[in-house]
């Protein structure tokens, strides 16, 4: 494995003159942090040395450890893509304590046994996984996964994946059967029948290109069905990805009324456009595909309005020789977790003039929040530590060294980035990332 | 005329020198039975058509003129690049049989006579092929000699022979430029 | 005489018409021009390519594209390999990474290349010091064909500029389409696609052409009409309901023709669906240029094939 990040354990710890910012605890101003065992023990101004080392952490920013609730790690099944140990520790390297990984594994994560594996693999690297389980069995759209065993094991949702439940019948009652146990819908909404071969967004670009498109019609006809069908059940369901403004207009006005939906978007689909498509490489092939400006826009218009909740990487790891097949063949998607601090930063905060607690709500505490992870999000005294230091303005240019997941299909390689994270606590381990 | 132009033929002295060309041709060949006019692009092909005037002019009779462009047989192409374009050959006669008189504007080191033997040898087989020029400025690089010459000029390797003719450049004149430092 | 080109050409590569400017595609034709001339030689051979390698990676089954470069190459007395996809090592799982790799270790100077995958020649070429010529790929660009039209087209009507030019049939698949949109775009044609909606590409008129259903109507004035193959196997994918329909409603016939300009021309990239996108009789009529487009076809790739030598040089 590349350059391993390894956790110091942390026994008795006092970070000095660190802007903390918690929108949970309503906190935003410089003070000590204490950690000791472990666990969080207090924080505040002037804190006591009491014996413990001292870490000056001038001019930099301590935040609730970022939560992914959108990645795939790949085992069992892919381990030539990731595991749980590479994937934990692109994630460490992201800033990220918790993900949530998708059972898209070999087998599915479509019964409690798989769930208890990811979980207890994720225990034993001193990293926290979420494991969402399928919809229905193998993730073929017809039989009801056993969701009650699976919640029992620690799952935190359901879905399946890249395979949107196409039959609306199918779904109806998958849909009711996840919220008889109040599991969230993690839904993928792209209609496939449309998509079909596309290979990128379709619009003035595929047809400049001579690639086959996926409308952006594939995934509000998706989308529009699933409002539908929470509008029905009441069923909690939650938008992964979503990339067209269509989309975002017709959750921002299901909101209005009220359904219980939310919705996630990813750093790729807040940075880039189709545009990206001109070499034709396939590390920019993803689904749902990079969008027109319009489209990119509409994303962040949602994300400032609250349409979307919370910010997502769809980390999915590729091998090389995968990625490097003809672009209609390649599979799709980009890895995530080490470049998404610092593209969010970039864009929203920098770019976008966010304000900071803005960045940790959508990263960090909403995703906790919709996944009920009360521990998580914010700051506890008592609890473990995961938090990260970061600074808000270096600059970096992403490259391959930054990646330590096993797959280096990245779409973010060359492009510079302000606002780094320098140190994430996992679990009370220290992982230094500078 | 720049000052550091030398001029060695006038308007009338490449006059005279095409009529003394045209007569030694018909002469060899004992008339125009099967002769034929090939110019090199491009001022040889000016020349291939002003003789084939002097020629009829003297016999009564129209000769044939074609043109060669010997670009593609060039022997320092693998060496140029971007590639030098590339214009039209047109020989509308079959040389089969002909009596070719090939016709350049200044001799040199004879590489593009080279080149234009290879052509035209593609093209098909003359009788004969015999060589006219303008002017024959001495340092040849290969065993390749003018049957017909317009004027010797002697020059030195860093002089340059230009030939200006009115089809192309308004007038007529052969020039020696450079040579001597500045 | 011809006029003297300020452009000189520079890239390494012919990927496709999209990339060229109009400087770029008449310097190509005019170039193309010249070497028509070789072919009607009994020397149909000229020394211009001695001593360099071409490699003809046709990875698609192609005969006429394949054989038209083989012909292109012998006539500037390249030495030539062909590899079709079936004989090569990628039928093996090599990469096509692996496959460039090995080629260039054998010091090539160009690779003619036939790829089923949009792109696939334009990502190569990032890979590779060598001369890539895109000899079609999946439904983006099939460039010599697209050149090899206008050139017809430019010779019989003696310019681009304000002709109109209709295309009729399979616009969504057809990467002869896509290099002949460039191309005449960029030279100044009027430039109409006809054809059901399921086989016109999506905003394709951004592209700065006119999308007309109806065939009568799109013929109306044109000086030019090239009739796209139909290919049997899309009946399947909902594209169209039959053979017999879409015969009957785009296909071309005499009578149909009339619309167009008295003196328009016809064209077809071929191979020829005779009974299906065109009537057998017009196929053969003294309008039609097909077989005409064969023969430029050898003129354009030769040009394209010693433009190219020429930046190889330069590159070394």
């Amino acid at each position: 494995m590349k350059n391993k990040l390894n956790g110091q354990s942390v026994k008795n710890l006092i970070i000095r003159n660190v802007h903390i910012v918690d929108p949970a605890n309503k906190i935003d101003e410089v003070m000590d942090f204490h950690v000791k065992s472990h666990r969080i023990v207090k924080w505040g101004k002037d804190l006591a040395a009491e014996e413990a080392e001292i870490m000056d952490a001038k001019k930099l920013y301590l935040l609730p450890g970022l939560i992914d609730m959108h990645v795939h790690f790949r085992e069992p099944g892919f381990e030539h893509k990731e595991t749980i140990e590479t994937g934990a520790q692109a994630a460490i390297a992201g800033g990220f304590v918790g993900c949530v990984t998708m059972p898209n594994t070999k087998p599915a994560c479509d019964n409690a046994q798989v769930v208890k594996y990811q979980m207890e693999r994720a225990n034993v690297l001193n990293f926290n996984i979420f494991p969402a389980g399928t919809l229905t069995q193998g993730r073929e759209g017809k039989k009801i996964s056993e969701m009650a065993e699976m919640k029992a094991a620690g799952a935190v949702a359901v879905t399946d994946d890249g395979n949107w439940v196409v039959d609306s019948g199918v779904a109806r009652r998958v849909y009711e059967y996840a919220a008889t146990y109040g599991l969230p819908i993690l839904s993928h909404a792209e209609d496939p029948t449309i998509s079909l071969n596309g290979v990128m967004n379709e619009g003035i670009v595929s047809t400049q290109l001579g690639l086959r498109g996926r409308p952006n019609a594939s995934e509000d006809i998706a989308t529009a069905r699933d409002i539908e069908l929470v509008r029905l059940i009441k069923c909690q369901l939650h938008f992964q990805h979503v990339s067209t403004r269509g989309a975002v207009d017709m959750i921002r006005r299901a909101r209005a009324e009220g359904l219980p939906i939310t919705a996630e978007a990813t750093p790729h689909h807040i940075a880039l456009t189709d545009e990206e498509f001109v070499k034709y490489d396939t590390f920019y092939k993803m689904n749902p595909p990079l969008r027109t400006e319009e489209d990119r826009q509409a994303v962040i218009k949602g994300l400032e309005d609250g349409t979307i909740d919370t910010i997502a990487t769809d980390h999915a790891p590729h091998a090389f020789e995968e990625k490097d097949q003809d672009i209609e063949v390649a599979p799709p998607g980009t890895i995530g977790l080490e470049s998404s601090f610092g593209v969010v930063m970039t864009e929203l905060y920098h770019g976008r003039k966010w304000k900071l607690e803005e960045i940790v709500k959508k990263m960090s505490l909403v995703p906790a929040d919709i996944l009920k992870k009360a521990n998580f999000g914010r700051l506890k005294t008592g609890e473990q530590a995961n938090f990260i230091l970061v600074d808000l303005n270096q600059e970096w240019v992403f490259n391959e060294e930054n990646v330590h997941s096993k797959s280096i299909n990245s779409c973010f390689y060359g492009r510079k980035l302000r606002g780094k994270v320098l140190h994430t606590f996992v679990k009370g381990y220290q992982y230094n990332l500078s | 005329m720049s000052p550091s132009e030398k001029q060695v033929l006038d308007e009338g002295g490449i006059e005279r020198v095409l009529a003394r060309m045209a007569h030694e041709i018909l002469e060899r060949n004992q008339g125009t039975s099967n002769l034929a006019l090939i110019g090199i692009r491009t001022r040889g092909v000016f020349l291939a058509e002003r003789l084939q005037k002097k020629i009829f002019e003297i016999e009564q009779k129209k000769i044939p003129v074609g043109i060669l462009d010997i670009t593609l047989y060039r022997d320092d192409l693998s060496e140029v690049g971007p590639k030098p374009e590339i214009h039209e050959t047109d020989i509308s006669f079959d040389l089969k049989r002909k009596v070719v008189i090939l016709m350049d504007d200044v001799l040199f080191t004879g590489r593009t006579i080279r080149a234009a033997l290879d052509a035209l040898i593609d093209l098909g087989r003359p009788k004969v092929i015999r060589l006219a020029v303008l002017v024959d400025r001495g340092h040849r690089e290969l065993p390749i000699k003018a049957d017909y010459v317009g004027k010797n000029v002697p020059t030195s390797l860093q002089e340059t022979v230009i030939i200006r003719l009115k089809e192309k450049d308004g007038k007529d004149e052969a020039v020696i430029l450079g040579g001597t430092p500045a | 005489m011809m006029e003297n080109h300020k452009t000189k050409w520079t890239k390494k590569d012919l990927l496709g018409l999209r990339d060229l400017s109009s400087d770029e595609i008449e310097l190509i034709l005019d170039t193309a021009k010249s070497f028509s001339e070789v072919s009607q030689r009994d020397v149909k051979k000229v020394p211009v390519l001695r001593g360099k390698t071409v490699v003809n990676l046709f990875l698609e089954p192609s005969t006429r594209t394949r054989v038209s470069f083989e012909l292109a190459e012998k006539r500037l007395s390249a030495d030539t390999i062909s590899m079709a996809g079936g004989s090569s090592s990628m039928t093996k799982g090599e990469s096509l990474w692996d496959t460039i790799a090995n080629i260039e270790a054998l010091k090539v100077d160009l690779i003619v290349m036939r790829h089923g995958s949009s792109g696939a020649p334009h990502r190569i070429s990032n890979y590779t010091k060598v001369g890539i010529v895109n000899a079609g790929d999946g439904i983006n660009e099939h460039p010599t064909q697209g050149l090899l039209d206008i050139f017809t087209l430019r010779e019989i009507k003696g310019k681009i500029k304000g002709l109109k030019v209709v295309f009729v049939g399979d616009i969504l698949h057809s990467r002869v389409a896509r290099s002949n949109i460039w191309g005449l775009t960029k030279l100044g044609a009027e430039v109409v696609i006809c054809g059901p909606k399921t086989l016109v590409p999506w905003g394709i008129e951004e592209l700065g052409v006119k999308v007309i259903h109806d065939v009568k109507k799109a013929l109306d004035g044109a000086d030019a009409v090239t009739l796209l193959r139909i290919q049997m196997e899309r009946q399947n994918e909902t594209l169209f309901p039959s053979i017999r329909e879409y015969a009957s409603t785009f296909g071309l016939n005499t009578e149909l023709f009339k619309y167009a300009k008295p003196d328009a021309i016809l064209m077809h990239p071929g191979p020829v669906n005779r009974g299906v996108e065109i009537e057998s009789a017009l196929a053969d009529s003294a309008q039609s240029y097909i077989l005409k487009q064969v023969t430029n076809g050898i003129a354009v790739r030769m040009a394209v094939l010693y433009l190219l030598s020429g930046v190889l040089k330069n590159e070394k």
